[in-house]
């Protein structure tokens, strides 16, 4: 009986372990691959060769890292909600694929762009094309999954084109001025002279937008969604939750005082703080679903003995890949020099 | 899902993980000969080591990061597209790809950025450490993936409820019982793969006569390589064989054309199957009859199941299996031959000379990746009509709410855009290889003897003649 007992609390409790670390997963997802898909899509306004040079090699030690962030998001949710993994990706299908084309093309540019020189123009293109529609389509996934998806039998049940609505198009392109100002920020804190001069500008621009999106956002979901609003607008919730928007607030203000300022890595850890609040209200919105609106983290879990297994082996070596990840960053700190790379 | 969607998605996953495993198979085995290229220029001193290692590490990051953004397609390809795989297998396999993120990925993707860049900005002893390091996580990625992908070959440790497995015992899941012999099998197709690269851009190098101190050690690592790998992966392939012909006979029967279960079958060079007859047509045999079945039961008398034990619906596709399995078998004794032929030329003292053997030598280069294919193509058609042998078949496997249309626009948009990434890359790593290694003395003084050979040359060179 107590090994029932017990049971019973790990299929309660190890769902809820789970979408922390898949919620960490994200956020580490989102924040990292957010700044170096950001210089992809600030490629456009920087015709200059010498500046592109600066902007891709600030980004080029980290960024296959960053993107193992998203291959632990997706086997993550594989992991420990395999019902949802499959209703999302399958939901999800047009806009995923995309995306995947999209990471293809610019995954590979790192690359070829320096051996295809002098003729890279075109693989300029597939980095700031590749940046730009992942982005989005990342955009565009999260408002569809904010509308919530039909399920029927544990299956999507829906088109192949319900994502195309103002909503998820809306979140798409906001998604895209919140990564170029991750990348902004960034450059500011790595890059000297006319490349940071530049993004201290384009920061202006982006975190007034990025601000207006994040208000956007907060006010369409309530209001079309019953079961949102009551989450955030009834009491006490209100009370508890009213920190989330005054601390965005607060961040908002830090980004605009360190672009003031000239203090140089100010803009960027206020943006990632943003960023996390950001994703904090949207947890806040969703939570317990896994997929709105009917899927919880319960229902969707998969076996105990599954992610009991998995999460034994992800406490071992999370900590262990967070510090070596630090290690890589720690050794490229600092601002970047013309010229450095290994091409 | 409708039937013909289904074939499409089917025709899309096995395009994109084909375009996949080339990578692999190269960077698996490339990492590895960078670290040793790195350790050896350490323990040594000799520069050529390090041009060697700076010059294998462009054309490698080129190759890896195909092999990466093409992995990312796959690993969410099982939710896209095969949502019941993912609901049927998922307690089981979820964890092994979990492992594989965790002790692998994380592993090569943050010490590539060190290996690429970190040429300056650490000190060489830590930069070694990070090509091994990468080495390592490709290694440990290929085992992880094999795991998996051997359970659904051979599943064990688990139980069905209601359709759905259920882990029991993570060990047995793991070492399942195709997965040794499936993981050396490939891991060691790999190394070859690699080592018939690097001893093609040798050769290529020596006939034209650039670069000659370097394309010596590259001629003879790699041929080392290919003279003890060639052999080891026949042997290692007829006990995968056996293993197949305990779990999977069917596959077993599908790769030997081998129908009627009452006699004993001879080996087959070339026949058409013909599934409606039950029979092949234009046998061609080895003259020695039962040799098949002395193969697989190590008695010319013995039998083995037949396809005609199957009900058609349980069969495997038989014509792709039996082609693709003769090819992969083909190659691997073409490897011996070249393998072999290279070995006595050392041995003679006359390797560099014969240009004969580094002419031909130098256009080997695809045979690995080939090779690599086939067997693919034999294990994963050869496990048809099962997804997961005795789980689930791949027509329930499918998401059911996606269209033809759908699969089919995104089938095209993954051809064109395979097409441009690998034609160009395939491009670039060409360039790469016509520019050779910065920095290299472009041609010695005629006469001049070679550097002396480090100990460990010196050593593979006596084990050579020793064995002859
Ligand atoms: C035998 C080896 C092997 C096999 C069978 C596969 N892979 Fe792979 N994969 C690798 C060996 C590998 C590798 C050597 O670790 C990578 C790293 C770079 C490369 O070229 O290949 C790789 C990269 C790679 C990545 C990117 C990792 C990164 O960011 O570093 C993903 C997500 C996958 N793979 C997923 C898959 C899936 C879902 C497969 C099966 C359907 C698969 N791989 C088959
Ligand atoms: C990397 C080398 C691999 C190659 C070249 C390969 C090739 C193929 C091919 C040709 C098919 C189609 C078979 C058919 O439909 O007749 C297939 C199917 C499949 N394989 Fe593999 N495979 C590889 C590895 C893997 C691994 C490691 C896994 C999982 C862990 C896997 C999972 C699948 C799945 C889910 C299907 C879909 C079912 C189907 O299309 O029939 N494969 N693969
Ligand atoms: C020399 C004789 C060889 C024999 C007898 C042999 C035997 C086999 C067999 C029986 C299988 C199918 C296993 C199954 O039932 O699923 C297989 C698969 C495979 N073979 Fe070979 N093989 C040989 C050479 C090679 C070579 C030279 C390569 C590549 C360089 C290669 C690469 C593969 C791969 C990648 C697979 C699929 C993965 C696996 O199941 O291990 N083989 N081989």
């Amino acid at each position: 009986m107590v090994e029932m007992a017990s049971g019973e609390a790990m299929a309660t409790w190890l769902p809820i372990i789970w979408i922390g670390l898949l919620g960490t997963a994200i956020a580490m997802y989102v924040v990292l691959d957010g700044f170096d898909l950001g210089i992809g899509i600030l490629f456009p306004f920087s015709p200059e060769e010498n500046d592109r040079d600066v902007m891709m090699n600030s980004v080029a030690p980290f960024w296959d890292g960053n993107e193992t962030w998203l291959i632990l998001g997706g086997g993550g949710l594989f992991v420990a909600f395999p019902l949802a993994y499959g209703i999302i990706m399958s939901g999800f299908y047009l806009p995923v694929i995309i995306m995947l084309l999209a990471l293809v093309f610019r995954g590979v540019a790192f690359e070829y762009r320096w051996v295809a020189k002098p003729d890279h123009r075109w693989w300029d293109i597939a980095f700031a094309g590749g940046s730009i529609t992942a982005s989005f389509m990342q955009g565009v996934i999260l408002g569809g999954l904010l509308r919530g998806l039909p399920v029927k039998d544990g299956h999507f049940s829906g088109g192949m084109l319900d994502w195309v609505q103002p909503f998820p198009l809306f979140v798409g392109v906001a998604t895209v001025a919140g990564y170029a100002l991750l990348g902004t920020t960034w450059l500011i804190m790595r890059t000297t002279g006319e490349v940071a001069a530049q993004a201290r500008e384009q920061s202006r621009v982006l975190l007034v937008a990025v601000l207006a999106a994040m208000a956007a956002v907060s006010l369409w979901t309530p209001l079309t969604d019953p079961r949102i609003w009551e989450r955030w607008f009834t009491l006490p919730n209100f009370f508890y939750l009213s920190p989330i928007p005054l601390l965005t607030g607060l961040a908002a203000l830090t980004v605009w005082r360190g672009l003031e300022s000239g203090r140089d890595s100010t803009p960027f850890l206020g943006t990632v703080a943003l960023f996390l609040l950001g994703f904090a209200g949207l947890a806040i919105s969703t939570l317990p679903y896994v997929v709105p609106p009917t899927l919880t983290i319960w229902e969707a879990a998969a076996h105990p003995s599954s992610q009991l297994f998995m999460l034994i082996g992800t406490a071992a070596l999370l900590p262990l890949i967070l510090g070596y990840t630090a290690f890589v960053y720690w050794t490229f700190r600092g601002k970047i020099k013309p010229g450095e790379g290994y091409h | 899902m409708d039937l013909d969607a289904v074939f499409l998605a089917r025709l899309q996953f096995a395009f994109t993980v084909a375009f996949h495993i080339i990578f692999p198979s190269f960077t698996i085995g490339l990492a590895a000969f960078i670290a040793t290229l790195l350790v050896r220029w350490r323990l040594t001193g000799e520069e050529r080591f390090n041009r060697l290692a700076r010059f294998w590490t462009k054309i490698f990051a080129v190759s890896f990061a195909m092999g990466v953004v093409s992995g990312i397609v796959l690993s969410y390809q099982f939710g896209t597209n095969w949502a019941g795989f993912s609901r049927a297998t998922g307690n089981v396999l979820g964890p092994l790809i979990g492992y594989e993120v965790l002790t692998a990925f994380f592993l090569e993707a943050s010490f590539l950025g060190i290996l690429l860049f970190g040429w300056n900005r650490v000190s060489p002893n830590l930069h070694v450490l990070a090509a091994v390091l990468v080495a390592v996580g490709t290694s440990l990625s290929a085992f992880w993936i094999l795991a998996a992908n051997s359970w659904m070959h051979t599943p064990a440790g688990h139980i069905v409820r209601d359709g759905i497995a259920y882990p029991e015992d993570w060990l047995a899941i793991i070492f399942n019982p195709s997965f040794p012999y499936r993981f050396s099998h490939m891991f060691t197709a790999a190394y070859l793969t690699t080592s018939i690269v690097v001893l093609a851009v040798g050769a290529r190098y020596l006939m034209q006569k650039r670069f000659e101190d370097e394309a010596r050690t590259m001629v003879r690592m790699g041929l080392g390589m290919v003279a003890v790998l060639a052999p080891l992966q026949l042997v290692l392939g007829d006990l995968h064989g056996l293993n197949t012909k305990e779990y999977q006979p069917a596959k077993l029967a599908a790769m030997e054309g081998h129908y009627d279960s009452s006699k004993p079958a001879d080996f087959l060079l070339f026949a058409l199957p013909n599934a409606e007859k039950n029979g092949n047509a234009y046998e061609v045999k080895v003259p020695i009859p039962g040799l098949a079945s002395f193969v697989i039961t190590h008695d010319f008398k013995g039998t083995f199941k037949g396809l005609n034990d199957y009900r058609p619906e349980d069969r495997p596709p038989v014509t792709p299996v039996f082609f693709a399995f003769r090819v992969m078998v083909g190659l691997g004794m073409l490897m011996i031959l070249m393998g072999s032929v290279g070995a006595f030329l050392w041995w003679r003292g006359t390797l560099f000379q014969s240009r004969a053997y580094l002419g031909l030598v130098q256009h080997a280069w695809p045979m690995g990746f080939i090779a690599i294919l086939a067997g693919w193509w034999v294990t994963e058609t050869g496990r048809q009509p099962w997804l997961a042998t005795g789980i689930l078949r791949t027509t329930d496997a499918v998401s059911p709410a996606i269209t033809f249309n759908a699969v089919l626009t995104t089938l095209i948009l993954f051809v064109v855009v395979y097409t441009v990434v690998f034609s160009m890359g395939v491009y670039y790593i060409n360039r790469l290889i016509d520019k050779g290694p910065s920095g290299a003395a472009q041609k010695p003084p005629h006469g001049q003897p070679t550097r002396p050979l480090s100990a460990a040359e010196e050593a593979t060179r006596e084990a050579i003649i020793g064995a002859h």
